[in-house]
């Protein structure tokens, strides 16, 4: 049950007393900068924070807070899911993250492929691709999606002496790579970024000092319980009132400086950065984590190469041209911005990949009320 | 993406939502005409002397068969007393229970599993006295389904439409321990032990909140499939009228927050097989919790929002923070990645 006494309880982060002092805070220092203000996080959690507990609303008028391309679900792209549903229909057994199920490829899901009665199960940790690999004979392909924080938990089972029957299609990404993107866009209205603090946990704080000093914006590594979201925003604005362009750590208790070196050693022994397209973005130099040669006898896409290139020859589709999850996760564009946001464009049938995912801009804000509250403005106005 | 426009079942049908109310509303209920089956409640109520006979009846399907805190057997029953009590019937005449089971499918296991139908039934008060066995051959069907049907007497009959302006939300204990014990049993998660089904009998409990409520009880659905913000929504959309709900006052076990926060589920969207969502006036409120709480299943009970005015169907949380809309989802929620 909820109870917030005990300050060095995670419940505590969601104080209510102590909440509503820093709203009034953070509207005090958005006040005194006197201008509209836009600034990005970078994480679908820090969105799923501000819907669940209805912060939105309560910002200040003049701080704009964007998402950007933290949806790791979100930018895996079309023709990876297209890729994985041909090795899933050619009979082999497919493990998946529960949130990649339902996302669309080119022109169906793994969750298509499932009804259809291709092989595609649910797992919760790479390490329960390594168990099943053990137990089986057959081909045993894990589609391995997300950031910096799951490319670890995919490289540490590559270093656990896999058997010859796992593979691994890796759709890894490396989020660094996108802020460059987003900060080099022309025209982007970023002043600051507020980065993920699960990413950081791995990556440290200190992987954003370069960029800082190249791309002259602050950056805030903010935590995932609604006091570190105003904490975050508090400090950034800070910076951006005061001309600072720095690294401020807002997330001490689980991030430092340098990072988990441990972690990061293992990511780096098995993935090399490498060009990729993020959906709806851009080809993002550096975006991609790519399985290093020494680990080619466990890479899906070496091992299937042939059936991969036949299968993407079939199934290439144009996305649609009117979705715009590209813009909304740039921070050029809301979900509401969209013609098909909650009209064509549903949880249940998404188009764009931000409508899927839990940590998708679209989802999260369609299942916070977003299209209700856009209904009942256009009634009043 | 293309499961709405197919031609075929989904799994979606099947999850609670409004694709499953669709699916019954075009497909079975295609010229039905009483009342009772259009009304689409937890079961059919017919006039029987000066007092109501409750019919209900449902199919039980969970994998695994075994999870912490109960088994099929004993949620086939529960399931099925549940749906009878919500209606007010919580004196059960009878129910039969069909069992369909794969070839080859462990003797010891259904052993155990009519057992657990048994002792469920003795601690509901509601016997079994009829019941049917089919084998199918091996690959037909996943394990075992239970279809179990009851039959209850109430004296008053409460509808999941009954919710008025201004009534108090009760629920009877803590939120998403059934959904989230089976979704980590299913997965073999090696979760906290603590996290347990809260599958039980509600009839004695329900009975204790009538006795001591009497008209003030204006509405009653247990919040299974879909959980919390389904049966909310509906019974919302059926009166008329929004719900507006505290987020601070929601009773969640450690264990099963625990568990919802590393997959990223609401507790609030997840099933619960031994919780009751009550709308009493806010007069008899303090009656109500007096009652639940004296009750072994029911002193977590807690009063968690209030029935408002307003857009038909809404569904509000206030978190102290600000507020947000609560939607009805199709489907299973999935597990998050990061």
């Amino acid at each position: 049950m909820s109870s917030a006494a005990n300050t060095n309880h995670p419940l505590s982060f969601r104080d209510v007393q102590r909440g509503q002092a820093l709203q009034a805070r953070l509207r005090q220092v958005v006040a005194a900068v006197r201008r509209p203000l836009t600034v990005m996080h970078v994480c679908g959690s820090h969105e799923q924070v501000i819907a669940r507990y209805g912060m939105r609303e309560s910002f200040p008028a003049d701080l704009h807070v964007q998402m950007g391309p933290g949806c790791p679900v979100c930018v895996t792209d079309a023709p990876d899911i297209d890729a994985v549903i041909a090795l899933a229909d050619a009979g082999v057994h497919v493990l998946t993250y529960g949130d990649m199920l339902a996302v669309p490829g080119s022109a169906e899901s793994l969750s298509d492929a499932r009804t259809r009665g291709a092989h595609v199960d649910v797992i919760y940790a790479a390490t329960q691709a390594l168990t099943i690999a053990r137990s089986h004979q057959d081909p045993v392909v894990f589609f391995a999606t997300g950031f910096e924080t799951t490319a670890v938990a995919t490289a540490a089972i590559l270093l656990q002496d896999p058997p010859p029957n796992l593979f691994v299609y890796s759709a890894h990404k490396w989020v660094p790579a996108a802020m460059e993107i987003v900060a080099r866009l022309p025209g982007s209205p970023i002043e600051g970024f507020l980065a993920a603090g699960h990413a950081a946990t791995i990556t440290g704080s200190a992987i954003f000092e370069s960029f800082v000093d190249t791309y002259r914006r602050p950056v805030v590594v903010a935590g995932f319980e609604p006091l570190d979201v105003l904490s975050g925003l508090i400090c950034l604005v800070e910076c951006i009132r005061d001309s600072r362009c720095e690294v401020v750590n807002a997330y001490p208790r689980c991030v430092t400086r340098p990072g988990n070196q441990r972690a990061l050693a293992v990511l780096h022994r098995v993935f090399q950065m490498g060009d990729g397209p993020w959906r709806g973005i851009a080809q993002i130099p550096g975006g991609e984590l790519e399985l290093r040669a020494e680990f080619a006898q466990h890479d899906a896409r070496r091992r299937f190469a042939t059936l991969l290139a036949t299968a993407a020859r079939r199934t290439h589709k144009p996305p649609s041209d009117t979705c715009r999850c590209g813009a909304i996760m740039t921070g050029m564009a809301q979900p509401t911005d969209c013609v098909h946001f909650g009209q064509t464009c549903r949880p249940e049938s998404p188009i764009g990949a931000c409508m899927v995912s839990s940590e998708g801009p679209c989802r999260i804000w369609f299942e916070s009320g977003a299209p209700h509250r856009a209904k009942a403005a256009e009634s009043r106005s | 993406m293309s499961q709405q426009k197919s031609n075929k079942v989904s799994l979606l049908h099947g999850a609670g939502g409004p694709a499953m109310r669709q699916l019954i509303e075009s497909i079975f209920l295609r010229g039905v005409r009483h009342p009772e089956a259009l009304a689409m409640s937890d079961g059919a109520a017919l006039p029987w002397g000066d007092k109501w006979l409750v019919i209900t009846t449902d199919a039980h399907t969970v994998q695994p068969l075994f999870f912490p805190g109960g088994d099929i057997g004993r949620l086939s029953v529960c399931g099925v007393v549940n749906d009878l009590a919500m209606m007010g019937a919580t004196d059960v005449l009878a129910l039969t229970s069909a069992a369909m089971i794969e070839e080859g499918f462990d003797l010891d296991q259904l052993t155990r599993i009519a057992d657990s139908l048994q002792e469920a039934s003795v601690e509901a008060a509601a016997p079994i006295l009829s019941g049917d066995t089919k084998v199918l051959r091996h690959g037909e069907i996943d394990g075992l389904v239970l279809s179990t049907a009851g039959l209850g007497v109430a004296d008053r009959v409460i509808r999941d439409s009954g919710l008025r302006v201004g009534d108090a939300i009760v629920i009877t204990g803590t939120v998403g321990d059934h959904g989230l014990a089976v979704l980590s049993a299913r997965h073999q998660l090696g979760l906290s032990s603590d996290l347990r089904s809260d599958v039980a009998p509600l009839n004695g409990l329900i009975a204790a909140a009538m006795a001591a409520t009497g008209d003030a009880l204006h509405a009653m659905k247990d919040p299974t499939r879909g959980g919390v913000v389904s049966a909310l929504s509906e019974m919302a959309q059926k009166a008329g009228v929004q719900i507006r709900l505290q987020a601070p006052a929601i009773p969640i076990s450690a264990a099963a927050r625990a568990a919802s926060e590393l997959l990223g589920i609401d507790p609030l969207v997840v099933a619960n097989e031994g919780k009751a969502l009550l709308g009493v006036t806010a007069r008899a409120l303090d009656d109500l919790l007096r009652a639940l709480h004296s009750h072994r299943l029911g002193r977590d009970a807690t009063c968690i929002g209030f029935v408002e005015s307003g857009e038909s169907g809404a569904l509000f949380l206030d978190t102290g923070f600000g507020t947000r809309r609560l939607l009805e989802r199709d489907g299973d929620p999935l597990p998050r990645i990061c």
